[in-house]
């Protein structure tokens, strides 16, 4: 269940979160006086003009950002006012960040690089191994793992990108317009698979679009005009 | 060392540059082994110095003489327990390049007094009973491919003439450092063939003390006893005649510290603009790095652990090239630098400055890719 009118007690609570950003001697308000409420197993699509402020938002629940007023917490954890090391930490065992660009480290395989959050745990090696290929079969990748980023498709691309994200079982998922570089199919077949981890794997996921299409796939769609969340519609997940 | 493929996987992303920046330390450690070694071959007589003997030279010149007559009145100095002498032959093997020092030696005393060489009893007995006899060092016969039993003619420069010696014995040196390119031959021989010239003189005295400790005391009695004679005495250590014998070719010091610090000083701009642009190209990669939960200790420690790694590779490359070249460069030199050694100090000592310089040129990208905001990272394109 999500809720913007700062009644509900979900998952990730956000309460009159404000961003400012100065730009020169001009104050620009990115986001103001938001409220947010999201269960665990949502699946929440962000939509809204450029510069409306939805990767400002994922930014903030993300912990890569500082928000001006307001407060986040996630599962009792009250983000706004960590330390920059907890907070690092907090980011490690709680969130998988989804970029539009995947982000992978191109000298690193898909092995490697879906591996690199679990180099934070106290995991053996072997341990290691069993969950980048447990992740890397979610996604469809087990025979990839391998391949360096450069002999792989955008869209497989990406799917190691989700696979990395979901291998330390973070408590939900963060998408920047996953599937903002890929063509039709690939970004279908990215969306199917964001679906099946939130009906399948019960994952939290907060998605930033200008894809419509792409929204459709998520149980609620908010919109965000001028820094205020604005109540979409809520489906069931496909 | 789990993070180790990912400090691998960053420095050789751009091999061309890399093989450059190593090759660039390479080059640097090559230069600071080589000329360390060349310093060393310099000062190496004041490195294998024995600290209780003193030499004993004519206060004039060491090319002036000494009485022989001296021997016994330096035996009697309180401090002295044994006296040698030596006389410079500066003859010529065939070609005036072949340089090599031969010694006409008081040969018993001579080899109570240095032990470091070693010979065995048998050979000395040879050389003993020869009176045209010589003792060469491992260097010099390996050079010339001199073996027991050859007879070698000299010819002389100071003392006309040509002379045949008969090789009797090979000494080796008991540490790495030591000389083996002398000549040894007796003195008596010298004596007899130049009697008109030289009966009663050698070119200086050599005395083990007691002591170090009474180094002075003893060199200031020796030099008091002979004062206001015919043949003045100037005594000091081992040490100081072969310090100042070294500095006779030149700052070799300065010079090494003038050349080190330039190529030094050129690596780190080097180092440090390579640094710089691999963590300017990998920016968003820092940044994802951090968004998914390393510390900024962490990226620090990595950009900095990359630029350490290239110093230690090219630096250790570079020294390894030099402790191979260097003997190959001794031959080369024709007898002038016999002893281009590359010391293990040299090469813990080129290793730390490697390191420091890898310290150096990766610490400010570090700093900065410690520092970088994510946001700010990922927002670039």
């Amino acid at each position: 269940m999500v809720r913007v009118d700062g009644r509900g007690n979900g998952l990730v609570h956000v309460r009159g979160l404000d961003k400012k950003y100065q730009r020169g001697s001009e104050e620009i308000h990115v986001l103001q006086g938001l409220n947010l409420d999201v269960d665990a197993s949502d699946f929440v699509a962000f939509m809204g003009p450029s510069g409306s402020g939805k990767t400002t938002l994922l930014n903030l629940l993300g912990g890569i950002d500082l928000p001006s007023a307001g407060s986040i917490t996630v599962g009792g954890d009250e983000i706004t006012h960590m330390s920059a090391s907890k907070l690092t930490a907090w980011r490690a065992r709680h969130v998988g960040f989804i970029f539009q660009m995947y982000n992978l480290i191109p000298v690193l395989t898909a092995f490697q690089n879906v591996e690199l959050p679990l180099l934070l745990t106290k995991l053996s090696k072997a341990e290691r191994r069993r969950h980048v290929e447990t992740a890397l079969g979610i996604v469809g990748l087990a025979d990839r793992m391998d391949h360096y980023p450069r002999q792989l498709s955008g869209g497989q691309e990406q799917r190691v990108g989700i696979a990395r994200a979901i291998v330390a079982d973070p408590t939900f998922l963060l998408c920047d317009e996953p599937t903002g570089d890929l063509d039709r199919k690939s970004a279908d077949e990215v969306m199917d698979l964001l679906s099946r981890l939130v009906r399948e794997h019960h994952k939290t996921v907060l998605l930033v679009t200008h894809d419509p299409v792409a929204a459709e796939r998520a149980q609620t769609v908010l919109h965000l005009d001028k820094g205020v969340l604005v109540e979409g519609r809520t489906v069931e997940v496909r | 060392m789990k993070y180790r493929h990912l400090i691998f996987a960053n420095l050789f992303r751009k091999k061309i540059r890399t093989t450059l920046t190593l090759g660039s330390f390479l080059v640097a450690l090559f230069l600071f082994g080589l000329l360390a070694a060349v310093r060393g071959a310099f000062n190496q007589g004041v490195e294998v110095a024995g600290v209780n003997r003193l030499d004993v030279i004519n206060k004039v010149s060491i090319i002036q003489p000494l009485p022989i007559s001296y021997k016994e009145k330096l035996e009697r100095i309180p401090g002295i327990t044994l006296v040698t002498h030596e006389n410079w032959f500066g003859g010529v093997y065939q070609d005036e390049r072949n340089f090599f020092p031969q010694f006409a030696i008081q040969d018993e005393t001579f080899r109570q007094m240095y032990p470091e060489f070693i010979l065995s009893d048998d050979q000395w007995k040879a050389f003993a009973e020869d009176r045209e006899g010589a003792i060469v060092g491992e260097n010099t016969a390996e050079r010339f491919h001199w073996k027991v039993g050859d007879r070698i003619p000299i010819k002389g420069t100071i003392f006309p003439g040509t002379w045949e010696f008969n090789i009797c014995g090979i000494y080796k040196g008991s540490r790495p450092q030591d000389d083996t390119t002398q000549f040894w031959f007796h003195y008596k021989y010298l004596e007899e063939r130049e009697s008109a010239y030289w009966k009663g003189l050698i070119g200086w005295y050599i005395v083990r003390i007691d002591s170090p400790d009474n180094g002075a005391r003893i060199a200031g009695a020796i030099d008091e006893t002979f004062a206001n004679s015919p043949w003045e005495t100037k005594t000091e250590t081992e040490q100081a005649l072969a310090a100042g014998f070294a500095k006779q070719a030149g700052n070799i010091e300065f010079l090494l510290v003038s050349v080190g610090s330039v190529v030094f000083f050129t690596l780190l701009l080097v180092t440090g603009n390579t640094m710089a642009i691999a963590v300017r190209e990998r920016m968003r990669e820092l940044a994802v790095l951090k968004a998914v939960g390393f510390s900024d200790s962490f990226v620090l420690a990595l950009v900095l652990g990359e630029s350490l790694l290239l110093a230690a590779i090219g630096g250790g490359f570079g020294l390894l090239l030099c402790k191979l070249a260097t003997p190959v460069l001794s031959k080369a030199s024709g007898g002038l630098l016999p002893y281009l050694y590359l010391a293990p100090l040299t090469v813990a000592s080129g290793l730390l400055v490697a390191l420091m310089v890898g310290t150096a040129a990766g610490i400010l990208p570090a700093w900065s890719a410690m520092r970088l905001r994510v946001v700010d990272a990922l927002r670039r394109v």
